[in-house]
């Protein structure tokens, strides 16, 4: 079972987001499961969804405690929650950022994750670029797609067209393929 | 068909295909999305012949189900939680009516202080309302479990609870398979009411009864819910033949057949149980789970012969009466008496006002069942400290305040998280 | 042969009197008919001079008249439910459902929702109540149900007090009458003077279609209002002052001469309102003072013992003003 915590503020799509993973694994023939953390509704507010991917029916309800993978939507979150809480030894890290890691004094933290399994992406920028609007969800699956290869780009890119039909759609889906190409490049790039 | 879905969505699906007449609604978290649901199918015509009516409170939602019950229409609706006490004078008068009205629970706490998060308080609230309660242990089975409702409600005339964790249900999105409108009208034919407001054949429904007859009407009740007894099984078994999947029922074992250790639960809790027992077992622990799908009847004989060869039973149950303990416990101990050897009952309350119930919880309270086992409630991943610290400071102090705002400041001060740098 | 023993009284054209053989056959009361329903049928066991059993009558038959007996009724708990209704009787010869006390509205909603999606729309929704089950306990039913505007008529049948439970205030009450919560005692005995509760302006406030008030004194009037309310669809309000011997302390055979009182005094102004819009007020035929209406009954003899009038019959006169002023109910003076 891989099992995925995403944080983020109201309004980025945090919920949405885990949806969307679990439809892309569902397309895989996955068994997946997402659900929220439950909170009140409020714009701004710290948010946490989980989603889990396994290949056989997935009973446990408890919230992911020990993530396989982290997806930050927002790096000020650092700051304010406890995002590394439970993160497994060799997990994934993926934050939507313009800087670095040392940029945000999280060098002693990845250092202990493996190296290939910690990535930045400038989410939100692709978003505004393909959106129009700061919503980065759909370039962080992207790149999550490249970063850990749990699910397939065209199962993410046919999980966003099922959820919003037409040109939002379209939109989004070239903001994940943009995230996802660039992620793979540097891979190959770190592996080389 | 099979698909990705949230499980208010998948519910709002189901109940659909069972062609509900009037739908009322009244919005309460964690219920919404269900009655969204069933609205939107309304307003695309998705589900024709269908009144869907916003009303003005939860107490008025039941009441029009009642009114559009009793004039021959199917009727539905759904709640949590407040609005549940809200209709609590309807719940019982539903049921005392015997009009066969289909409600979803999203369970929820009860306040005060007020808490949107999952628990079985509020079902626990009208569980002797009158209405048959069943428990949903996944999304599937809340699917399954709606339909199966409407035919059992319909067959005795009498209400039907269908309850589905709030949150861990209700807003998760996983994989369901949704029936087809085919199958579904074979399995539950068109509603043929035994009593109906009909110009064309006045009758008086509702009416006084006084103490000559009114014991023989509330014994009927008891002997006609007694008859879903029989009616859980037959229609979980036809339900499994037409849809090739397993639901409802009146309860399920889990590696109970060797089980010196058998935990009791209702709902969605079952699935982390799971889990876990299977941890315990590759440890050659020798434990087993069983599985309540109806609360409401109590299946006392189903439960004393699945409990009958245990050691230990250990209850996990998300509610407690304040007073006694929880009334799942007290349940089972019910089931168990007169036993010549009966097996011992544990009782833990989890998981309050969505308080998460962890694999490593359970695995510390199986444990302990076995090798120091306790009498009174036991509360799972109580915080003792936090409340040994306010009881201190309410004896030391007459205007202490209010006790839920003073343990939040304490837990607020004593947060640990310090950001990395 | 029978003789006829009971001695036949008849009564001039005009005095909206029951069966008045002087009217037209057209215009005569339903109760005059052959075809009558009997809806609310002999036996039940309200007190002698009920004025809810004899609106209730009234109006249940004028609607079974012009829906062509298709009508359900809800009641909410009170003096009717229970005079009509004890296991294994019944009163009714229409279909009739109680539920609660305070959710007569809804249910009937439910009702007419039903009715509509088995393409029965024929079939009319009737909700029934007396004032508690109206302007207290079930007022926010009432309120969704005028606000959705359903195909519902609600009656009100106003006797102005809890009188199944003892006789004990309600929000209709009037202001210094006694009631088992409001005793005659203290210096200011019976019930407060508050701000009032019209639940007749309260439903024209929602703007549904049809608004009328009524009264037992003119049954003719009440059966055109019904006639009326079931010729529209929506939410319909019909509110019926009905006296109440056994909660006002009066004589039995009083019940029609009070309540002709509270309107010829303009204690209960008679009015109609269509969409929100006042259409039609009942003038006064002959004005009188409160204490005509007052004098007759028990729960007010506090304000006239030991031969004084207490001053706040003064008070109640000008509610009566203001009624009189605020519906236009004295007639335009004849030019002499």
């Amino acid at each position: 079972m891989f099992q995925i915590r995403i944080h983020g503020r109201g309004g980025q799509g945090v919920v949405t987001a885990a949806e969307l993973l679990s439809v892309a694994a569902f397309i895989e023939d996955q068994h997946a499961q997402a659900f929220p953390s439950f909170g009140s509704e409020r714009m701004g507010a710290p948010v946490v969804s989980f989603c889990r991917i396994d290949s056989k029916e997935i009973r446990l309800r408890e919230p992911v405690l020990e993530p396989d993978a982290l997806i930050v939507q927002d790096a000020t979150l650092f700051k304010a929650v406890d995002v590394f809480h439970g993160l497994k030894d060799g997990g994934y890290l993926l934050v939507n950022t313009n800087k670095s890691f040392g940029e945000l004094h999280l060098d002693s933290v990845v250092a202990k994750l493996p190296a290939g399994h910690i990535v930045t992406v400038p989410a939100t920028e692709l978003a505004l670029k393909h959106i129009g609007r700061p919503v980065p969800n759909a370039a962080l699956l992207g790149a999550f797609a490249a970063l850990t290869g749990t699910v397939r780009l065209d199962s993410v890119a046919k999980a966003i067209h099922e959820a919003f039909p037409g040109k939002i759609g379209d939109a989004n889906v070239a903001a994940a393929t943009e995230a996802h190409n660039a992620v793979a490049a540097a891979r190959v790039r770190t592996a080389a | 068909m099979l698909k990705q879905i949230e499980g208010s969505y998948a519910m709002a699906e189901a109940i659909a295909l069972c062609r509900p007449e009037v739908v009322c609604a009244y919005p309460i978290t964690p219920q919404t999305h269900i009655v969204e649901g069933i609205g939107e199918l309304v307003r695309e015509g998705k589900l024709a012949r269908c009144e869907f009516i916003n009303v003005e409170s939860e107490f008025a939602a039941l009441s029009v189900a009642i009114g559009a019950s009793a004039a021959g229409a199917r009727a539905y609706t759904a709640t949590s939680s407040q609005g549940l006490l809200f209709m609590a004078e309807a719940v019982y008068n539903a049921a005392g009516l015997g009009l066969p009205i289909v409600m979803t629970l999203g369970n929820r706490a009860i306040g005060a202080p007020i808490n949107i998060w999952n628990d079985h308080s509020d079902a626990m609230s009208m569980r002797d309302a009158g209405w048959m309660q069943l428990f949903a242990e996944t999304n599937q089975e809340a699917v399954d479990l709606h339909i199966q409702a409407f035919r059992l409600a319909e067959e005795l005339s009498m209400p039907v609870m269908v309850c589905v964790d709030g949150f861990i249900l209700t807003h998760a999105v996983e994989r369901i398979e949704i029936p087809s409108q085919e199958d579904v009208d074979a399995f539950l034919p068109p509603y043929d009411p035994v009593q109906v407001l009909d110009p064309r054949e006045p009758v008086s429904i509702g009416a006084m009864v006084g103490p000559d007859a009114f014991t023989e009407v509330r014994f009927l009740q008891h002997y006609k819910q007694q008859q879903a007894l029989s009616l859980l099984p037959k229609f979980a078994a036809e339900y499994e033949a037409r849809f090739g999947r397993a639901a409802g029922g009146l309860l399920r074992t889990y590696k109970a057949d060797d089980a010196e250790l058998l935990v009791v639960a209702m709902g969605s809790v079952n699935g982390t149980i799971k889990d876990t027992i299977d941890e315990m077992r590759a440890e050659s622990i020798k434990i087993g789970l069983v599985t309540l799908v109806s609360y409401r009847p109590f299946p006392t004989a189903a439960l004393r012969a699945a409990l009958a060869n245990a050691k230990d039973v250990v209850v996990i149950e998300k509610s407690f009466a304040v007073g006694i303990g929880g009334q799942l416990a007290n349940n089972v101990d019910q089931a168990l008496r007169n036993m010549t050897v009966a097996p011992r009952v544990h009782s833990v309350v989890a998981g309050l006002g969505g308080r998460p119930i962890t694999r490593a919880a359970l695995h510390r309270v199986f444990r302990q069942a076995v090798i120091q086992p306790w009498e009174a409630t036991h509360f799972l991943d109580l915080n003792e400290r936090i409340v040994a610290a306010e009881i201190h400071r309410t004896r030391k102090k007459r205007r202490s305040g209010p006790t839920a705002e003073n343990i939040l400041k304490r837990l607020a001060s004593e947060s640990s998280f310090v950001p990395a740098e | 042969m029978n003789e006829i023993t009971q001695k036949l009284k008849f009564y001039q054209k005009g005095t909206h009197t029951v069966g008045n053989r002087l009217v037209s056959e057209r215009d005569r009361s339903v109760q005059a008919s052959i075809d009558r329903s009997n809806a609310l049928t002999c036996g039940h066991r309200a007190c002698q001079g009920c004025g809810e059993a004899l609106g209730a009558r009234y109006a249940i038959d004028a609607a079974m008249r012009a829906t062509n007996d298709n009508i359900i009724a809800v009641n909410a708990t009170g003096c009717l439910e229970v005079f009509t209704t004890p296991y294994p009787e019944t009163s009714w010869q229409v279909p009739w459902m109680h539920s609660l006390f305070g959710n007569a509205a809804a249910v009937a909603s439910g009702v007419a929702a039903a009715m509509r999606v088995k393409n029965r729309s024929e079939v009319r929704a009737i909700a029934q109540a007396g004032d508690g089950g109206t302007t207290d306990i079930g007022f926010q039913c009432l309120s969704g149900m005028f606000e959705r505007n359903d195909d519902v008529l609600y009656i009100c049948y106003d006797n102005e007090g809890y009188m199944n439970t003892g006789v004990q205030r309600s929000s209709a009450t009037p202001p210094a009458a006694r009631t088992a919560t409001t005793p005659a005692v203290g210096a200011e005995p019976g019930n407060v003077f508050g701000t009032g509760k019209s639940l007749p302006k309260i439903a024209m406030a929602h703007g549904i279609p049809y608004v009328a008030t009524a009264t037992v004194a003119d049954l003719l009037d009440l059966e055109r209002k019904v006639a009326k309310a079931m010729s529209i669809h929506g939410a319909r309000y019909i509110h019926i002052h009905v006296p109440c011997p056994l909660g006002w302390g009066s004589a039995s055979h009083d019940t029609i001469r009070l309540a002709r009182l509270a309107v010829e005094s303009g204690f209960f102004p008679m009015f109609e309102a269509e969409w929100g819009k006042l259409t039609a007020s009942r003038k006064i035929r002959r004005k009188v003072p409160v204490e005509e209406y007052l004098k007759l009954q028990r729960r007010f003899a506090h304000l006239f013992k030991n031969g004084r009038t207490d001053p706040r019959v003064a008070r109640l006169q000008a509610i009566c003003d203001r009624n009189i002023e605020e519906y236009d109910l004295m007639p335009a003076a004849v030019e002499p």
